[in-house]
């Protein structure tokens, strides 16, 4: 349970950390809140010959107003943005989640840009900031340029992240007051990855469903949008839910491990992408 | 090897450490303070909650270069000229442990808990908890020993 060695770069500024990441080669790692790449390095899944720690950069910890949208540090804490007041009123679904992720102490840690350039599509924010369709602002040798979520997750553990590239910032559109969200997780014991998660945009109409954003956790190697529902609720009225959510499934590709079939992944899916369409609607 | 210099429980110490050296293992074998224990060391049980600037981490999942600048506090830390801390006492008054393997990180969590949220009920302090395992089984007590430092701090 030690990690092998390496060596540690403390970065200064983001340029400095790019600079560092082009020095060092592809074994260097950027290092954020380091719970899920600590985890791993003491299992010797990864090892890493050089660690640049991020943790100093209080400049990339930060929720901004930007007019039609938030902007969030890539350094921001969980806990940061559970706490966040314009979070809270703006796009409450950011912050509720990261409640979710670990205990206090994790989210103590844990940050926004590590979990989303970690890729995991077991993770719970990329689902959300998928449904969001949020972007990332990304920096590298080259100069910044923004990627959208859809775009960001690539394959299983695979972002669009280039090796000497580091995610500084993501915006959130804010939430019209008539626009719901949930974020429905299910796991079974405590501080437990998501077996299936589902977050859910809706944007309310007159009594209908405007539109509604869906994207499932832990259903396939990405976060995936739960299109055919999506389709199915689209200026459809709040009775059509329970049947639209039965093609949650589709085009999902769950694997089956300890924690689920596929097969219940998939009914879970489906149940819950009731459940979180209802909860957004009644929020 | 890297410099570092950390403020541990008011004292300052300087050392010369491996950056793989994990936050728990600096204090348990380096500065000796064994109050600080290691469960799971899979990031998991909460037994090795320490304060980082007055909030809990699990110092397994920090390496020691990290807290280079920063302040720790371990459970040797929490009393004041003697004085329990109003949680140490709760926890002694609740017989809130048994084995007491899990307290140091029980009592950590539970202060910085009750900095976020003075006024927690029960299933508040539940969730706040759900990191820190007690092989024991003793929430009941270690449940009432938070209410009860929480009427006290508040
Ligand atoms: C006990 C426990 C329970 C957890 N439960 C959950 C859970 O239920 N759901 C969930 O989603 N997560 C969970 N997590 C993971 C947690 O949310 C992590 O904080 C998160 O996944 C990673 O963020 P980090 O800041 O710690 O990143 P790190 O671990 O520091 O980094 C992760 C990866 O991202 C890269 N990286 C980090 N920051 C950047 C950046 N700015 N630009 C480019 N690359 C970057 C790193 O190089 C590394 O490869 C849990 C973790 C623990 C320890
Ligand atoms: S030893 Fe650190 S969480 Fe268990
Ligand atoms: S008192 Fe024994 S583990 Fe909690």
């Amino acid at each position: 349970m030690i990690p092998m060695a390496f060596d540690y770069e403390v970065a200064e500024s983001v340029d400095h950390a790019i600079d560092l990441l082009g020095q060092h080669g592809e074994d260097s790692k950027l290092l954020a809140g380091g719970h899920s790449l600590i985890p791993i390095m003491r299992l010797r899944l990864a090892a890493p010959t050089v660690l640049i720690d991020l943790g100093r950069l209080e400049e990339l910890r930060y929720v901004r107003d930007g007019g039609d949208h938030l902007a969030i540090g890539a350094m921001t804490r969980h806990r940061d943005l559970l706490f966040n007041d314009l979070v809270k009123e703006h796009c409450g679904i950011v912050g509720w989640t990261a409640g979710l992720l670990g205990d206090p102490s994790v989210q103590h840690r844990g940050t926004l840009g590590g979990t989303l350039s970690h890729g995991d599509s077991s993770g719970d924010m990329p689902s959300v900031i998928t449904a969001l369709e949020g972007e990332l602002t990304i920096k590298g040798p080259q100069g910044e340029r923004t990627v959208e979520a859809a775009d960001f997750f690539q394959d299983y553990m695979m972002t669009d992240l280039g090796e000497q590239e580091v995610v500084t910032e993501i915006r959130v559109p804010k939430l019209a007051p008539g626009t719901g969200w949930s974020y429905k997780k299910f796991s079974r014991r405590s501080q437990d990855w998501a077996t299936v998660g589902v977050a859910a945009v809706v944007e309310r109409s007159n009594g209908s469903i405007g539109s509604a954003r869906i994207a499932l956790t832990s259903m396939g190697a990405t976060p995936i949008r739960a299109a055919a529902v999506e389709q199915a609720l689209s200026g459809a009225s709040p009775d059509a839910v329970a049947e639209a959510s039965q093609s949650a499934d589709e085009g999902t590709n769950p694997s089956s491990d300890d924690a689920a079939s596929a097969e219940f992944r998939r009914h879970l899916a489906r149940v819950f992408t009731q459940r979180a369409v209802e909860e957004a609607l009644g929020r | 090897m890297r410099r570092i210099q950390v403020n541990v429980n008011g004292v300052t110490y300087e050392h010369e450490v491996e950056p793989r050296l994990l936050l728990v293992h600096y204090l348990r074998e380096g500065l000796n303070l064994t109050g600080t224990m290691v469960g799971c060391n899979t990031s998991n049980c909460g037994a090795c909650t320490v304060l980082l600037n007055g909030e809990s981490v699990k110092s397994c999942t920090l390496f020691a270069v990290q807290a280079d600048g920063h302040e720790i506090t371990t459970v040797q830390g929490l009393q004041t000229n003697g004085d329990w801390h109003p949680m140490q006492t709760a926890f002694h008054e609740n017989h809130a442990l048994q084995c007491g393997y899990c307290t140091p990180g029980m009592i950590l969590a539970s202060v910085s808990y009750l900095k976020e949220n003075p006024n927690p009920n029960e299933e508040d302090i539940r969730e706040a908890l759900e990191g820190n395992y007690c092989r024991c089984t003793g929430y009941e007590n270690i449940v009432k020993a938070v209410q009860q430092a929480a009427g006290q701090t508040s």
